[in-house]
């Protein structure tokens, strides 16, 4: 094997769930305060997926106390304990950039039906 | 001082513990052989001369075959000297590996960097351009290379157009990010000069 393909994939996780944009999920991610590790939840709106192999990134939107907060997270990164898929969302494009202009219940994002 | 002759494989990114990301530059480094010792007796100064990658027999030259049979080696397609610290202790026919550098040291690095051709003066020295629109026609132009009849000629060192790149470059006070002996590589923070398969010398840092 090509040896940044070895590199590369020795860092990958194999346990991700398939999720996609306008899915929400809950990230658990791993803080550090005060010489301890605690797990965080961040539960949000997929907007965006970008990225292949190490490098895939996705970003995760929600509203804090009437603020909207968005955070990029790598999807391999090692400071993520865990990626829950709460509901997955049907849309109609992968780049839900369009939610940043909406409010409330225009903000929403329908339930996939199967 | 500490020195590795090493091949450019290409960049990736790593994660460290803390989860944050690290661009590193991937390079094969070593195993080098040493051929020549030089003493302060014979040669006046004290240095090793290495050779890296293994050359096919008919590949070399005469003067430098009768070189490395002098010496008992395997011909080598790269030959460089380094005035390696203790390099008393080496004998001719040592390897040097990867593991000579640590996890968190700092090196140099220096490479040929990547031709870029003829480039103008916009590429090769930062000049600004002119406006694309308005009548210019004034778009990558060097514009005025100096004064007139005084001093009547263009001053030595003036930023004009020429070739760009394949130069000797060196990247100084890069970090060892890791360290794989058993696949003789090294993961250096950060980008390096020349291309992918380059020759490059690895060197402890001078900072």
């Amino acid at each position: 094997m090509n040896i940044i393909d070895a590199i590369e994939s020795q860092q990958l996780k194999n346990d991700v769930p398939a999720f996609n944009s306008g899915d929400t999920v809950k990230v658990h991610v791993k803080v550090k305060e005060g010489g301890k590790e605690r797990i965080q939840i961040f539960q949000g709106i997929v907007i965006k997926k970008q990225g292949g192999g190490i490098r895939e990134t996705f970003t995760v939107r929600k509203i804090s106390f009437g603020v909207g907060v968005e955070r990029v997270f790598p999807i391999h990164s090692p400071k993520i304990a865990k990626i829950e898929v709460a509901r997955r969302g049907d849309v109609n494009r992968a780049k839900l950039y369009y939610l940043r202009e909406r409010r409330g219940k225009a903000a929403q994002v329908k339930e996939k039906r199967f | 001082m500490k020195a590795i002759l090493g091949k450019k494989v290409g960049m990736t990114q790593i994660f460290t513990e803390n989860g944050e990301v690290v661009p590193v530059t991937v390079v094969e480094a070593g195993p080098c052989t040493v051929i020549q010792k030089k003493t302060e007796e014979v040669d006046g100064y004290s240095s090793v001369q290495l050779g890296f990658v293994d050359d096919k027999e008919n590949k070399v030259n005469k003067p430098l075959k009768g070189h490395f049979d002098k010496y008992g080696v395997n011909p080598k397609k790269y030959i460089r000297e380094f005035r390696v610290e203790g390099a008393e202790a080496l004998e001719t026919g040592d390897e040097i590996k990867a593991d000579t550098f640590a996890e968190g040291e700092k090196v140099d690095v220096t490479g040929i960097s990547k031709g870029k051709g003829f480039a103008g003066t916009v590429k090769r020295w930062n000049f600004n351009t002119g406006p694309k629109t308005h009548g210019s026609r004034n778009y990558r132009r060097p514009g005025s290379i100096g004064a007139g009849s005084d001093p009547a000629r263009v001053f030595k060192g003036k930023k004009m157009p020429g070739h760009m790149g394949h130069e000797q470059v060196t990247v100084q006070n890069l970090e060892v990010v890791k360290v794989d002996p058993e696949k003789n590589l090294l993961l250096i923070k950060g980008a390096v000069p020349g291309p992918k398969k380059g020759l490059l010398t690895i060197r402890q840092t001078v900072k």
